[in-house]
């Protein structure tokens, strides 16, 4: 306020060829203090790793938790290439749906959680303890593709959102493995030793949700449970027309908090941790915030939600680099094309009829049978003995 | 649009010694009525481009053509490729022969250049690339279900190729397809699905049908009647087949906006046509069912043996979409008469046997033509969990054997390969032929289950390849501007045409174990080993000393008083 207002008496009273410098010079000091406000929370991207464990059509309402919050990740920012989503089972085309393509979270097929623009990255039989740890830690094979890897840098702030069945210290994936709370808090601390995360969010809705982050000990984790060790977390309403019930209470309750927030809403974390009271989620929800270091009162919903681009300002010069240059092109029509093609023949009768059988590439014996060859040929002469070797060469 | 405008000024930019590659950008859209009152649509869009992936220095400008795909042709060496996702099976006993055909799940198969040294490798890399642009788990293909034909699949475009080594093949049946399949396959196309057929690609209406199958096939073909020089052709393809009872109506009556939820507005700025075909031929006079807006574009084309009539719509000219300016096709059934035209060739397969250990497959073939008889090539990949016994291998065709004239056999190993089976056989005229073989089951590593194992196991769908003889001459003249519908395959006589089956796929139960056993044994166990072992040890062990009970107060008083007496205590 007093730096506008000197601006403006500045203005007024200096002739004008030193009126635009001095403006200048006033305007990027003032800017530069507004952008340190900028960085206080010190990242740069936001990644969100979000997955539903469970598998078969009772269980639709952990793919709908998990797809409300892509939904909510994604309204506020966040793109496809920065979101690894995780669905045990399909649900959308799944043949008891009565709608295809569609899950929904309300009753009365109010909201369509789906929607028209989805990317799964790992679907069915992928959804493994085996490839979750892989993906936090980053330990996959080279030739998996950008979209099923997270890569996230020192810089990065992650939202990891898990929803499924689980018990007292484990969560159960496809109702044939579990991972453990010591595992996470593990894998926590390999991303963390490993630079891969600047603030990370851990959001569980499960049974007994709190076990799961009893053990971490990785600084900057912020984690949520929709439920207390020794509590159930329940669903929320079913649906007469399909049959299950369509969402978990504490994701329900989250999700219409999430509606309330856009990119540029103030609402802190604070807030979030009092979503879902006893008295509308039946189980108690927790929060951990002692690893975390900055207050949580200041740090915004967006921060780990949203995408919000920070801006830095340069006053410096930037050479860019040379224009690439264009290829020669090879004159094409140089020389006339002494070829013709043609299409191939889709079932050459005869061709196929005279083929000569594929020459197998010839091995050397297997183990086994020189094995054999060895035991009949020690027994032989053991039996007979070595002076008839003359007899037989 | 903007995107649109704004290539084109870039274009113009471009300095005129370097000469672009031509491409050109088709969209069609062909419904048929079918006679059980279903409906079929069937979309293609095709991207030609006169560039060559293989030279040295990399594409670097793509405009139609998308760089996805493109990148992956030249990183992976490829000559040619087919990958398709199918939601349902295609009844061709009541819908006749699709324009594209395509088994149920996914299937994917690839043609290599000569110049790839390790196939394998290069295949494993491929399918893990596709997984990530379709967004589909098809990094689950590997050797245990891969195959290499020997005579099936020959290429589809341009190549004069009898070396099998090149060509990979893999299905997997249990793919489910939805709209994050469909989400990266619209993005591919050049005008995304905002303008043109593909806003009609709707998700809540696609999979709400009785088949929806969507392809992309990537070869080569020839630019010209010369055919001395090729270009590349990208075609994706839609194929569904809408149910009218499914969609809740009691008369017959189709429209876009009942199918698709959505009317055409405009044809795709970048197409050079875009064009909507209906099948009239079974209407000749209008007396079948009634078609509105009226169209006067006519045109005939031979596409799977016989000569159809379709009207077009041409989307490119402005008067198509009237004056409310869009195109709501209605067609509005009159009577319910005409029958449909037997397919020539369909096939059938199903498991046989009871109990968890044997069983028979049976592939059953029928030949409708009345006289005439022609070859069939049956490929059947097996995994390698279902032992096949190869000597119980019999074809019947009117009760009496037919010895196909081609036989190629490939055995399974453990957990390494599937079976390949391969078999030419001449169909004898109006006939069933069966190939039977018996198979036994083998019991897994309790690892190796899938987490829902009592699901079943799915052996993929049987393909059979087949010159079907046809009653109109063949169009052999490949290079006359044709409907895309029926350029698809290759046509080299005039008397048959080339056409591929998919049989059903099967479903077989695999002996389960029953999986809380571990934890049911150790729990057993440790009981009887505690509760056994420990009284045991209990009984040898453990020494009794007697032990005074503690006195009450009264008595302890009583021998204190005694103890100072001298006396002994009670």
């Amino acid at each position: 306020m007093l730096a506008l207002l000197m601006l403006n008496i500045l203005a007024y009273m200096t002739p004008n060829p030193d009126k635009t410098q001095i403006i200048i010079h006033l305007l990027s000091v003032i800017s530069q203090n507004s952008a340190g406000q900028f960085f206080s929370s010190g990242h740069t991207n936001n990644w969100a790793v979000l997955v539903c464990t469970s598998r078969f059509w009772f269980n639709y309402r952990h793919v709908a938790n998990t797809l409300s919050v892509y939904r909510s990740v994604k309204r506020l920012g966040i793109p496809d290439s920065h979101i690894v989503l995780m669905l045990a089972d399909d649900m959308a085309c799944n043949h008891r749906n009565p709608k295809p393509a569609t899950v929904f979270s309300h009753k009365n097929m109010e909201l369509n959680v789906y929607g028209d623009d989805v990317e799964v990255d790992y679907r069915g039989y992928e959804v493994t303890v085996e490839n979750f740890l892989r993906v936090l830690t980053g330990r996959l094979p080279p030739s998996t593709p950008r979209s099923k890897r997270l890569l996230s840098d020192d810089r990065s702030n992650i939202l990891i959102y898990l929803t499924g069945h689980g018990g007292n210290g484990f969560l159960k994936f496809q109702d044939s493995e579990e991972i453990s709370n010591v595992e996470l808090a593990d894998a926590f601390e390999q991303m963390w030793q490993k630079r891969r995360y600047n603030e990370l969010l851990f959001i569980i809705d499960t049974c007994q949700g709190a076990s799961m982050y009893e053990r971490f000990y990785s600084p900057n984790i912020m984690a949520l449970a929709s439920s207390q060790v020794g509590e159930d977390s329940l669903s929320h309403q079913p649906d007469l027309a399909i049959g299950v019930h369509l969402m978990d209470r504490y994701t329900f309750y989250m999700l219409e908090f999430l509606e309330d927030i856009h990119p540029a809403s103030k609402t802190n974390m604070n807030d979030l941790f009092k979503v879902c009271p006893k008295s509308q989620c039946v189980s108690t929800p927790g929060h951990r915030t002692d690893l975390f270091l900055r207050d949580p009162g200041s740090v915004l919903i967006t921060d780990f939600f949203g995408s919000v681009r920070k801006v830095e300002l340069t006053m410096d010069a930037i050479n860019l680099t040379d224009p690439i240059k264009q290829m020669e092109e090879n004159p094409v029509n140089g020389e006339e094309q002494k070829e013709v093609y043609s299409y191939a023949d889709q079932l050459p009768v005869s061709e196929i009829i005279h083929q000569k059988p594929k020459q197998k590439d010839w091995h050397p014996p297997d183990g086994f049978i020189l094995g054999l060859w060895t035991l009949i040929l020690l027994v032989f002469f053991k039996t007979y003995g070595i002076k008839h070797l003359k007899h037989i060469f | 649009m903007e995107a649109a405008h704004w290539l084109v000024l870039l274009m113009t930019l471009v300095p005129s010694s370097v000469p672009q590659p031509k491409d050109d950008f088709q969209e069609e859209l062909v419904i048929r009525p079918l006679h059980s009152g279903d409906i079929y649509a069937s979309f293609q869009f095709r991207t030609l481009w006169d560039t060559d992936f293989m030279r040295e220095n990399k594409v670097s400008h793509y405009r139609l053509f998308p760089k996805s795909l493109g990148q992956v042709i030249s990183k992976f060496s490829v000559r040619e490729l087919h990958i398709s996702f199918t939601q349902g099976y295609w009844r061709t006993m009541q819908w006749g022969q699709p324009f594209i055909p395509s088994p149920p799940g996914a299937e994917l198969w690839v043609w290599f250049q000569d110049s790839v040294t390790d196939v394998d490798a290069t295949w494993k890399e491929l399918t893990n690339v596709l997984s990530g642009i379709f967004c589909a788990s098809l990094n689950f293909i590997d050797s245990t279900n891969t195959v290499q034909p020997s005579a099936s699949f020959k290429p589809l475009g341009i190549g004069n190729v009898t070396d099998h080594s090149f060509l990979r093949y893999a299905t997997l049946p249990r793919e489910i397809v939805c709209t994050e399949n469909l989400t990266p396959w619209k993005k591919l196309l050049p005008c995304g699905s905002k303008a043109g057929l593909a806003v009609l690609l709707k998700s809540e209406k696609l999979f709400h049908s009785s088949f929806h199958s969507q392809a992309v096939h990537i070869r080569s073909v020839c630019q010209d009647w010369q055919c001395k020089t090729t270009s590349w052709e990208l075609r994706q393809t839609v194929n569904s087949v809408f149910d009218l009872h499914n969609s809740g109506q009691a008369k017959r009556e189709w429209s876009l906006f009942k199918m698709f939820s959505r009317t055409l507005t405009e044809a795709c700025p970048l197409a050079s046509s875009s064009k909507l075909y209906i099948d009239i031929t079974d209407n000749p006079q209008g007396e079948q069912f009634e078609l509105s807006p009226a169209t006067s574009l006519l045109s005939q084309a031979v596409v799977l043996g016989d000569r159809r009539t379709f009207s077009v719509y041409d989307l490119t000219q402005e008067t198509t979409f009237g004056s409310v300016r869009s195109l709501n096709l209605l067609i509005r059934w009159k009577s319910n008469e005409g029958e449909m035209l037997r397919p020539l060739l369909h096939a059938e397969r199903y498991v046989a046997g009871y109990g968890l250990q044997t069983g028979e497959i049976h592939t059953l073939m029928y030949n409708n033509h009345p006289y005439r008889s022609f070859p069939v090539l049956l490929l059947d990949s097996v995994p390698w969990y279902l032992r096949l016994y190869i000597h119980t291998l019999s074809v019947t065709s009117k009760g009496k054997d037919n010895k196909p004239s081609y036989i190629h056999y490939e055995p399974s190993k453990d957990r390494v390969k599937p079976h390949l089976l391969e078999m030419l056989i001449q169909l004898p005229p109006n006939s069933v032929t069966e190939v039977t073989v018996q198979f036994e089951r083998a019991l897994l590593k309790w690892t190796e289950y899938p987490p829902d194992p009592n699901h079943g196991f799915y052996v993929g769908s049987s393909v059979i390849s087949s010159l079907v003889p046809s009653t109109v001459a063949m169009d052999t003249n490949s290079t006359r501007e044709r409907p895309l519908f029926s350029s698809f395959f290759p046509c080299k006589e005039e008397s048959s045409y080339f056409v591929r089956i998919y049989t059903e796929p099967l479903l077989v139960n695999l002996p389960t174990p029953d999986f809380s056993m571990p934890y049911n044994v150790i729990c057993l166990t440790c009981t009887v080993v505690a509760v056994g072992y420990g009284s045991l040890y209990n009984l040898l062990t453990r020494s009794f000393q007697i032990e005074e009970p503690n006195p009450g107060l009264a008595k302890r008083i009583a021998n204190v008083i005694r103890k100072m007496r001298g006396v002994p205590p009670l």
